[in-house]
């Protein structure tokens, strides 16, 4: 399969950033469409070009946008989604610093689909500060030749933006945490029902889509639902940003139509792995996603064929493992982040992420005991699914995997003390790590 | 005073001093009037308040939660509450340069904690602690979504990408 140039299309050009570029590249030409159609001519539009969302759940995006409910008491509120903290993504930080008009054009055909008030935001991580002043200016160009502000081109739609930054906080980017910090508050995720299509920011419904989600939609309008169809397999359509990085000869952001395989991007695409060393495992979707091994690597990168082998394609942020790299070195870096990030809220994801944390800490520093591998498990199983969101989930996602496939290097480790012979340390143990 | 137990990490380093006002300079306050136009309720312009007294003052003091909590009509509690949650809001003073070392997985199979190390012995510090000339703070970070070019080092607002112990050392001989 041959890398495509749509959702990138405009990165490599000279003042990408700018709105003549993006005008002179056939820019905007989607909202004065999409304006011209009823609003829910353009949900349609969506839902028959079967998106599914680029956040990682993979929800189908139109029927997201159809469950905001018409005549509500309080405004309709919309949401980007730009808080990218899943370790291994790095793909909406592209779209926002090289291309920032895709996703404005993109938020005002959301926000004229689901009747959005005349205020929307995007809330962008802390971190991404480069990417935030990017945005304001484009933001301001956009005002200035009229595509936000009151009465867009004539058709009596008012729709505005304004970049909300965030703080340092993964759990920001799980949907209702992300409300509740838009509001002004900690980003302790809610209870769901009601959902926020129903109630969400300031009370009124609500639609959070991730960054890459509302750049396809401009695609839709211009090209047509067909079009966006003919990228993949069916349900699991379009073009698709893959994050690589990790121990891999050439990291970075590779466009592919949905369904890449993995074997093939990894080798064919990214050059191997770095130093030439063997693979040892392959996480595909960011952080919580479950590990592959070498000989499950042969499989298309979409949705449903990464679930059904026992992961999850999630943001798309593979992270590749030579065999230099300690599974329980990477694992413990990995619990370390759930437990730092974990926000308090609920006991089995604040107490057993810490707790995960300190166990693979002490199999590392060779004080592990014979049942600390059944012990991972038991502790994993008393988090799942016992939490209000999926952080829990998403924290025991690389240790039962890892406990599960590699667990003979968790034994040599309780056994013997140490790595395994091949490996390399990344880290000293003798530093002190700081109390989170 | 339970709260300031030494051995309490979340609590406040001391109750703000009644003697002690700040207020935000003329062209802050500009900046303050906007955000209020942009939120609906008062409280969700918190966060953006707080970067603003962040980008002042270069951290959060007591005194500071108290202006806040005035300006936007909210307990000091809740002011505190939100501070301490979110990693970015600098409960101490820091360095002028706030040297941030991502080690999060895709930056430490690059070697990220090689730098991190490095910066420790280099400028005699502890992690978080900040050198005697006021200079530098170094901390380690979890991931800043940058993993494509890792190792990835933050230095106030701005990414260093690609780092390695070689450019660090240029990097701190730019940083005076």
């Amino acid at each position: 399969m041959d890398p495509i140039k749509i959702l990138t299309a405009n990165i490599d050009k000279p003042n990408s950033t700018s709105i003549d570029v993006y005008i002179d590249g056939g820019g905007y030409k989607a909202v004065a469409a999409a304006l011209k159609m009823k609003p829910e001519e353009v949900t349609q539009l969506v839902k028959d070009s079967e998106m599914r969302g680029r956040g990682g759940a993979g929800f189908p995006t139109g029927m997201k946008w159809g469950f905001v409910p018409k005549n509500a008491p309080k405004p309709t509120w919309l949401l980007c989604n730009a808080d990218e903290s899943e370790p291994g993504t790095f793909k909406d930080r592209v779209i926002m610093e090289k291309d920032p008009h895709l996703l404005i054009e993109g938020m005002i055909i959301a926000g004229y689909a689901i009747g959005s008030n005349p205020m929307s935001y995007i809330y962008i991580r802390g971190e991404f500060y480069y990417g935030a002043m990017v945005l304001e200016k484009a933001l301001d160009e956009a005002r200035n030749k009229g595509y936000l502000g009151k009465n867009i081109l004539g058709s009596g739609f008012d729709f505005d933006i304004t970049v909300a930054r965030g703080a340092g906080a993964y759990i920001c980017g799980e949907e209702t945490g992300l409300i509740e910090s838009v509001e002004g508050h900690r980003g302790q995720p809610r209870v769901k029902p009601p959902f926020p299509a129903v109630i969400g920011v300031f009370g009124g419904p609500t639609v959070v889509n991730n960054v890459e989600t509302l750049a396809c939609v401009p695609l839709i309008v211009n090209n047509g639902a067909e079009w966006f169809k003919s990228f993949g397999t069916p349900k699991n359509t379009g073009p698709k940003l893959y994050c690589v990085s990790g121990s891999i000869k050439k990291p970075g952001v590779y466009e592919f139509p949905m369904g890449i395989n993995l074997k093939e991007l990894i080798y064919d695409h990214c050059g191997g792995i770095l130093g030439d060393r063997k693979l040892k495992a392959v996480i595909p979707g960011g952080a919580s996603a479950p590990m592959l091994t070498p000989d499950e690597i042969d499989l298309p990168l979409n949705f449903d064929a990464v679930a059904k082998a026992g992961s999850m394609l999630g943001s798309a942020g593979i992270i590749v493992l030579d065999d230099s790299v300690c599974i329980v070195d990477a694992v413990w870096r990995l619990s370390k982040f759930f437990a730092h990030e974990s926000c308090g809220q609920c006991t089995p994801c604040r107490e057993g992420t810490n707790w995960l944390e300190s166990v693979l800490d002490r199999i590392e520093r060779g004080n592990g005991r014979p049942q600390d591998a059944d012990l991972l498990l038991s502790m994993s199983d008393n988090i799942g699914g016992k939490s209000l969101c999926a952080l829990g989930d998403a924290a025991i996602g690389p240790v039962i995997s890892s406990v599960k496939k590699f667990r003979d290097e968790y034994l040599h480790h309780i056994e013997h003390k140490s790595c395994l012979p091949e490996t390399v340390r990344y880290r000293r143990l003798d530093r002190a790590v700081p109390a989170h | 005073m339970a709260d300031l137990h030494p051995d309490n990490p979340y609590a406040p380093d001391r109750f703000p001093d009644p003697k002690k006002t700040v207020e935000f300079p003329p062209e802050a306050k500009k900046k303050f009037d906007y955000i209020l136009t942009r939120y609906p309720t008062k409280e969700a312009c918190l966060l953006p308040t707080l970067h603003l007294v962040q980008e002042v003052w270069g951290w959060i003091s007591p005194e500071a939660v108290l202006y806040v909590g005035t300006l936007l009509d909210l307990s000091p509690a809740t002011v505190f509450g939100v501070v301490s949650f979110y990693n970015m809001y600098n409960q101490k003073p820091v360095g002028k340069y706030h040297l941030q070392v991502c080690t999060n997985l895709s930056c430490m199979v690059r070697r990220a904690y090689d730098i991190y190390d490095h910066l420790c012995d280099k400028l005699g510090v502890d992690p978080g602690a900040t050198t005697k000339d006021g200079r530098y703070t170094v901390v380690e970070v979890e991931c800043l979504g940058s993993c494509g070019t890792a190792p990835v080092v933050q230095v106030n607002n701005d990414y260093h990408e690609n780092m390695d112990v070689a450019k660090m050392d240029a990097l701190l001989a730019e940083l005076k």
